[in-house]
């Protein structure tokens, strides 16, 4: 007995094996089919987009914690989501330095500035896209139809270019069926898109296991693929294209669930997800851009603090107070 | 089949396998009994005693005070050694009756069963037993439980749900009670029904007990009592949710379950009423669970009340390896003790040792927002708020959330990815509040 130490602590007593850290690393797990789908499209262009972006988040974090003399929380495994998320947005085709500065920006200003972990209002992913976005929109909509010969060496214009399905359908293709795409190949991904949003098969997988282990909640996906799908079929379009084509899938299931910047309530969460697909669906309607994934999910981001208000659940047993 | 329970909650590995099997055992009577005069809720109970007095098996030696408070009996013959500040769960002193153990067990004059027919008795007629039986609730809460029966007659009960579900990992003493005493714990509640005009008795056990289902499935026979079984969730024996998987009554926050017609009892309360009634005595000893991987031969033990922890673990071949954590109750809202010279008390169910691997100190991180906390709390509450607001000590914010009507069951720090201790941190809020309320009015 003496010389063992016996704990004295507060219940309870025992703890779900589930961490912080090992929710970071699933989540950075369910996008791997999603990585590995964009290596086999856009060959190891994929690969070096992805390791420079992740190298970049994991790089910035570090370097914002030493300065802020703050506990390095780089194995924390968020920083590596940010920046594997990020690549994943990104076109084949973008200069190295875009993932690099994409990534710093979306740790230091998305995330750090506001203290970090868990204090960020936008999603950092896509504080990071929206920057390069708006900083380098040519770079950042120069597609390529997948291929495998592919050289940083050679100019981008060695590459297959192509617009993406939406890009197609914002300038009028489809409506005079010049063009179509089977949905089959959607579905896989052999189609030209951002690294990571072109196969559907790929981040479903992901998104299973993360449903299965419930990492995330089926609410906001739901309700936010539901939208689309409702929104765009009752204005004639074709849903399942829609679903397909874009980063919808990768946004709903992996960044609008991101825990931070989207509600903790039940209510909360079906608001967001239709808010998202409200928003996503208009402004692939009417707005200037073909895709709205990124723009509709940090408008959400930005009145979550208010749904988690408005959506306050009625304690058990709770009685209404007159008056 | 739909089972009936509540919403929310959490699932736990339940670990039952370790003791849910062994029959209760009998533990010696031990060589001294500490009896501390404050075992329950209320006032401490008066010493009738003094050191030096030669005591008997079952005689009262301490009388209940004032309106909420139980009395105390020799839970073994022998010599008042003590009465004097002894080491207490709360984790201060609390004066305590101490007696030496002269080996005879024998029993006190007053020590006879009563006979009384249960469809027969009269209400005050009950509560004086239960007063008299020294019975505290005995799933953990030890609430004196003739007070529970002081019933206004604006409240009519129509249902004495009796609490089975036993829903804390490790812990199987209610288990193998319920296995091995179904006649007595059905008698004991067909006393509460007659004590509380009530005209429905309910026996809320979960699933994963199917041989204690079967057992007093057999024993309500004939009688107004049904056997519930409920889906294995926790906290499916916390009384409000209990209350409602039963009957899906909801008891309004601030209110007591007799506001919806209900009493709740625990099963092993029923089976101690049972015993005073049927063979006269009082409550002296009660079923412990002692497991963990940390102890060599878990058991199922019947002890006397004051028997020292070290007793009891000795008996049962003393720790594997380093004990890493030794928890009074269960693991969701035991409390963790370091001293072994503590007694069993009327309210004490078990004794868990959790070995050192099983004790990661862990240091709590940063709330990340997951909702896990709001899924799983019982009551509705947002605990990932609630734990902001303590952490600033926004009391006022916490109250306005809800803090006042958390009921401590764990399971929100259970699930928290971050480890934040949101349980711990509500019972200081709601102890400040409750602080700053006594000083105002």
């Amino acid at each position: 007995m003496s010389d063992s130490k016996i704990l004295v602590s507060a219940p309870p007593h025992i703890q779900s094996e589930l961490g912080t850290k090992n929710i970071m690393w699933m989540v950075a797990a369910a996008l791997t089919p999603a990585a590995v789908a964009s290596l086999l499209f856009f060959s190891w262009r994929a690969l070096v987009i992805i390791g420079i972006s992740v190298f970049s988040a994991l790089l910035t974090e570090a370097l914002c914690e030493l300065m802020m003399k703050r506990p390095l929380t780089v194995s924390d495994g968020s920083a590596f989501v940010t920046g594997l998320l990020l690549a994943l947005t990104l076109p084949p085709t973008v200069p190295w330095w875009i993932p690099a500065l994409g990534s710093a920006f979306a740790i230091a200003v998305g995330k750090q500035v506001f203290g970090g972990l868990g204090h960020n209002l936008f999603n950092p992913a896509l504080i990071g896209r929206a920057f390069l976005v708006l900083s380098w929109p040519l770079l950042m909509t120069t597609w390529q139809w997948p291929t495998s010969s592919l050289s940083w060496a050679g100019t981008q214009m060695d590459a297959v270019s192509g617009a993406t399905a939406l890009g197609l359908l914002k300038e009028g293709f489809f409506s005079n069926n010049s063009l179509s795409l089977p949905y089959l190949q959607m579905f896989y991904g052999n189609i030209s898109g951002s690294l990571g949003e072109t196969s559907g098969l790929a981040l479903l997988l992901g998104a299973v296991f993360l449903l299965v282990y419930k990492i995330i909640d089926w609410r906001i996906p739901l309700a936010y693929l539901g939208t689309v799908l409702v929104l765009t079929t009752l204005w004639g379009q074709d849903p399942l294209f829609h679903l397909l084509a874009g980063g919808l899938i990768l946004g709903a299931f992996f960044m609008a669930t991101d825990y931070v910047t989207t509600p903790v309530t039940s209510g909360g969460r079906v608001i967001f997800g239709i808010g998202c697909g409200l928003l996503t669906a208009l402004i692939r309607r009417f707005g200037g851009y073909p895709e709205g994934v990124c723009y509709s999910i940090l408008i959400m981001n930005a009145i979550t603090p208010l749904l988690d208000r408005l959506t306050v659940p009625k304690r058990f047993g709770e009685v209404k107070k007159d008056g | 089949m739909f089972l009936k329970t509540f919403r929310k909650g959490i699932h736990l590995p339940g670990h039952k396998g370790l003791t849910s099997s062994l029959p209760i055992e009998i533990l010696p009577s031990p060589q001294q009994v500490v009896l501390p005069l404050s075992q329950h809720i209320g006032a401490p109970a008066e010493p009738l005693v003094s050191v030096g007095d030669q005591v008997l098996l079952g005689q009262k030696i301490a009388e209940a005070q004032g309106m909420v408070s139980a009395p105390l009996h020799a839970s073994v013959a022998g010599k008042i050694i003590a009465i004097e500040p002894r080491p207490h769960v709360c984790g201060k002193m609390v004066t305590a009756i101490v007696i030496e153990n002269n080996r005879t067990d024998e029993w006190a004059p007053e020590i006879f069963p009563r006979h009384l027919d249960p469809e027969r008795a009269e209400s005050d007629e009950v509560r004086e037993i239960m007063k008299e039986a020294g019975l505290v609730g005995m799933g953990g809460a030890a609430f004196p439980t003739h007070v529970k029966y002081n019933l206004s007659p604006d409240q009519p009960i129509d249902y004495v749900i009796l609490n089975g579900a036993e829903c804390e990992p490790f812990l199987t003493c209610d288990h193998r009670l319920m296995v091995e005493k179904p006649d007595r714990i059905v008698f004991g509640l067909r006393v509460m029904l007659r004590a509380a005009g009530a005209s429905k008795g309910y026996i809320v056990i979960e699933e994963n007990k199917p041989d204690a289902i079967a057992a007093l499935n057999r024993a309500v026979q004939g009688y107004p009592i049904e056997v519930v079984p409920v889906k294995a969730k926790y906290p499916q024996g916390e009384e409000r949710m209990i209350i409602y998987a039963a009957t899906r009554r909801v008891v309004p926050v601030g209110a007591l379950p007799a506001a919806v017609g209900v009493i709740v009892n625990n099963v092993a309360t029923a089976f101690a009423l049972a015993e005073f009634i049927q063979s006269g005595r009082p409550l002296i000893s009660r079923i412990i669970t002692v497991t963990g991987n940390g102890i060599n031969q878990p058991k199922n033990l019947e002890v006397r009340i004051g028997t020292l922890l070290e007793d009891v673990l000795n008996y049962c071949g003393g720790f594997k390896g380093n004990p890493g954590r030794i928890i009074l109750g269960g693991p969701l809202t035991g409390s963790a003790q370091y001293r072994l010279d503590l007694p069993i008390m009327k309210g004490t169910s078990g004794i868990l040792v959790q070995t050192e691997a099983e004790t990661p100190k862990t240091a709590p991180s940063v709330c990340i927002r997951c909702g896990k906390c709001v899924d799983a709390c019982p009551f509705n509450l947002l605990p990932n708020f609630l734990g902001l607001y303590c952490e600033h000590d926004q009391i006022d914010k916490a109250e306005a959330y809800g803090v006042l009507d958390c009921r401590e069951c764990g399971s929100c720090a259970y699930v928290c990815p971050a480890r934040r201790p949101l349980t711990q941190m509500f019972k200081n809020t709601k102890n400040k509040i409750i602080a700053a309320k006594r000083k105002t009015s």
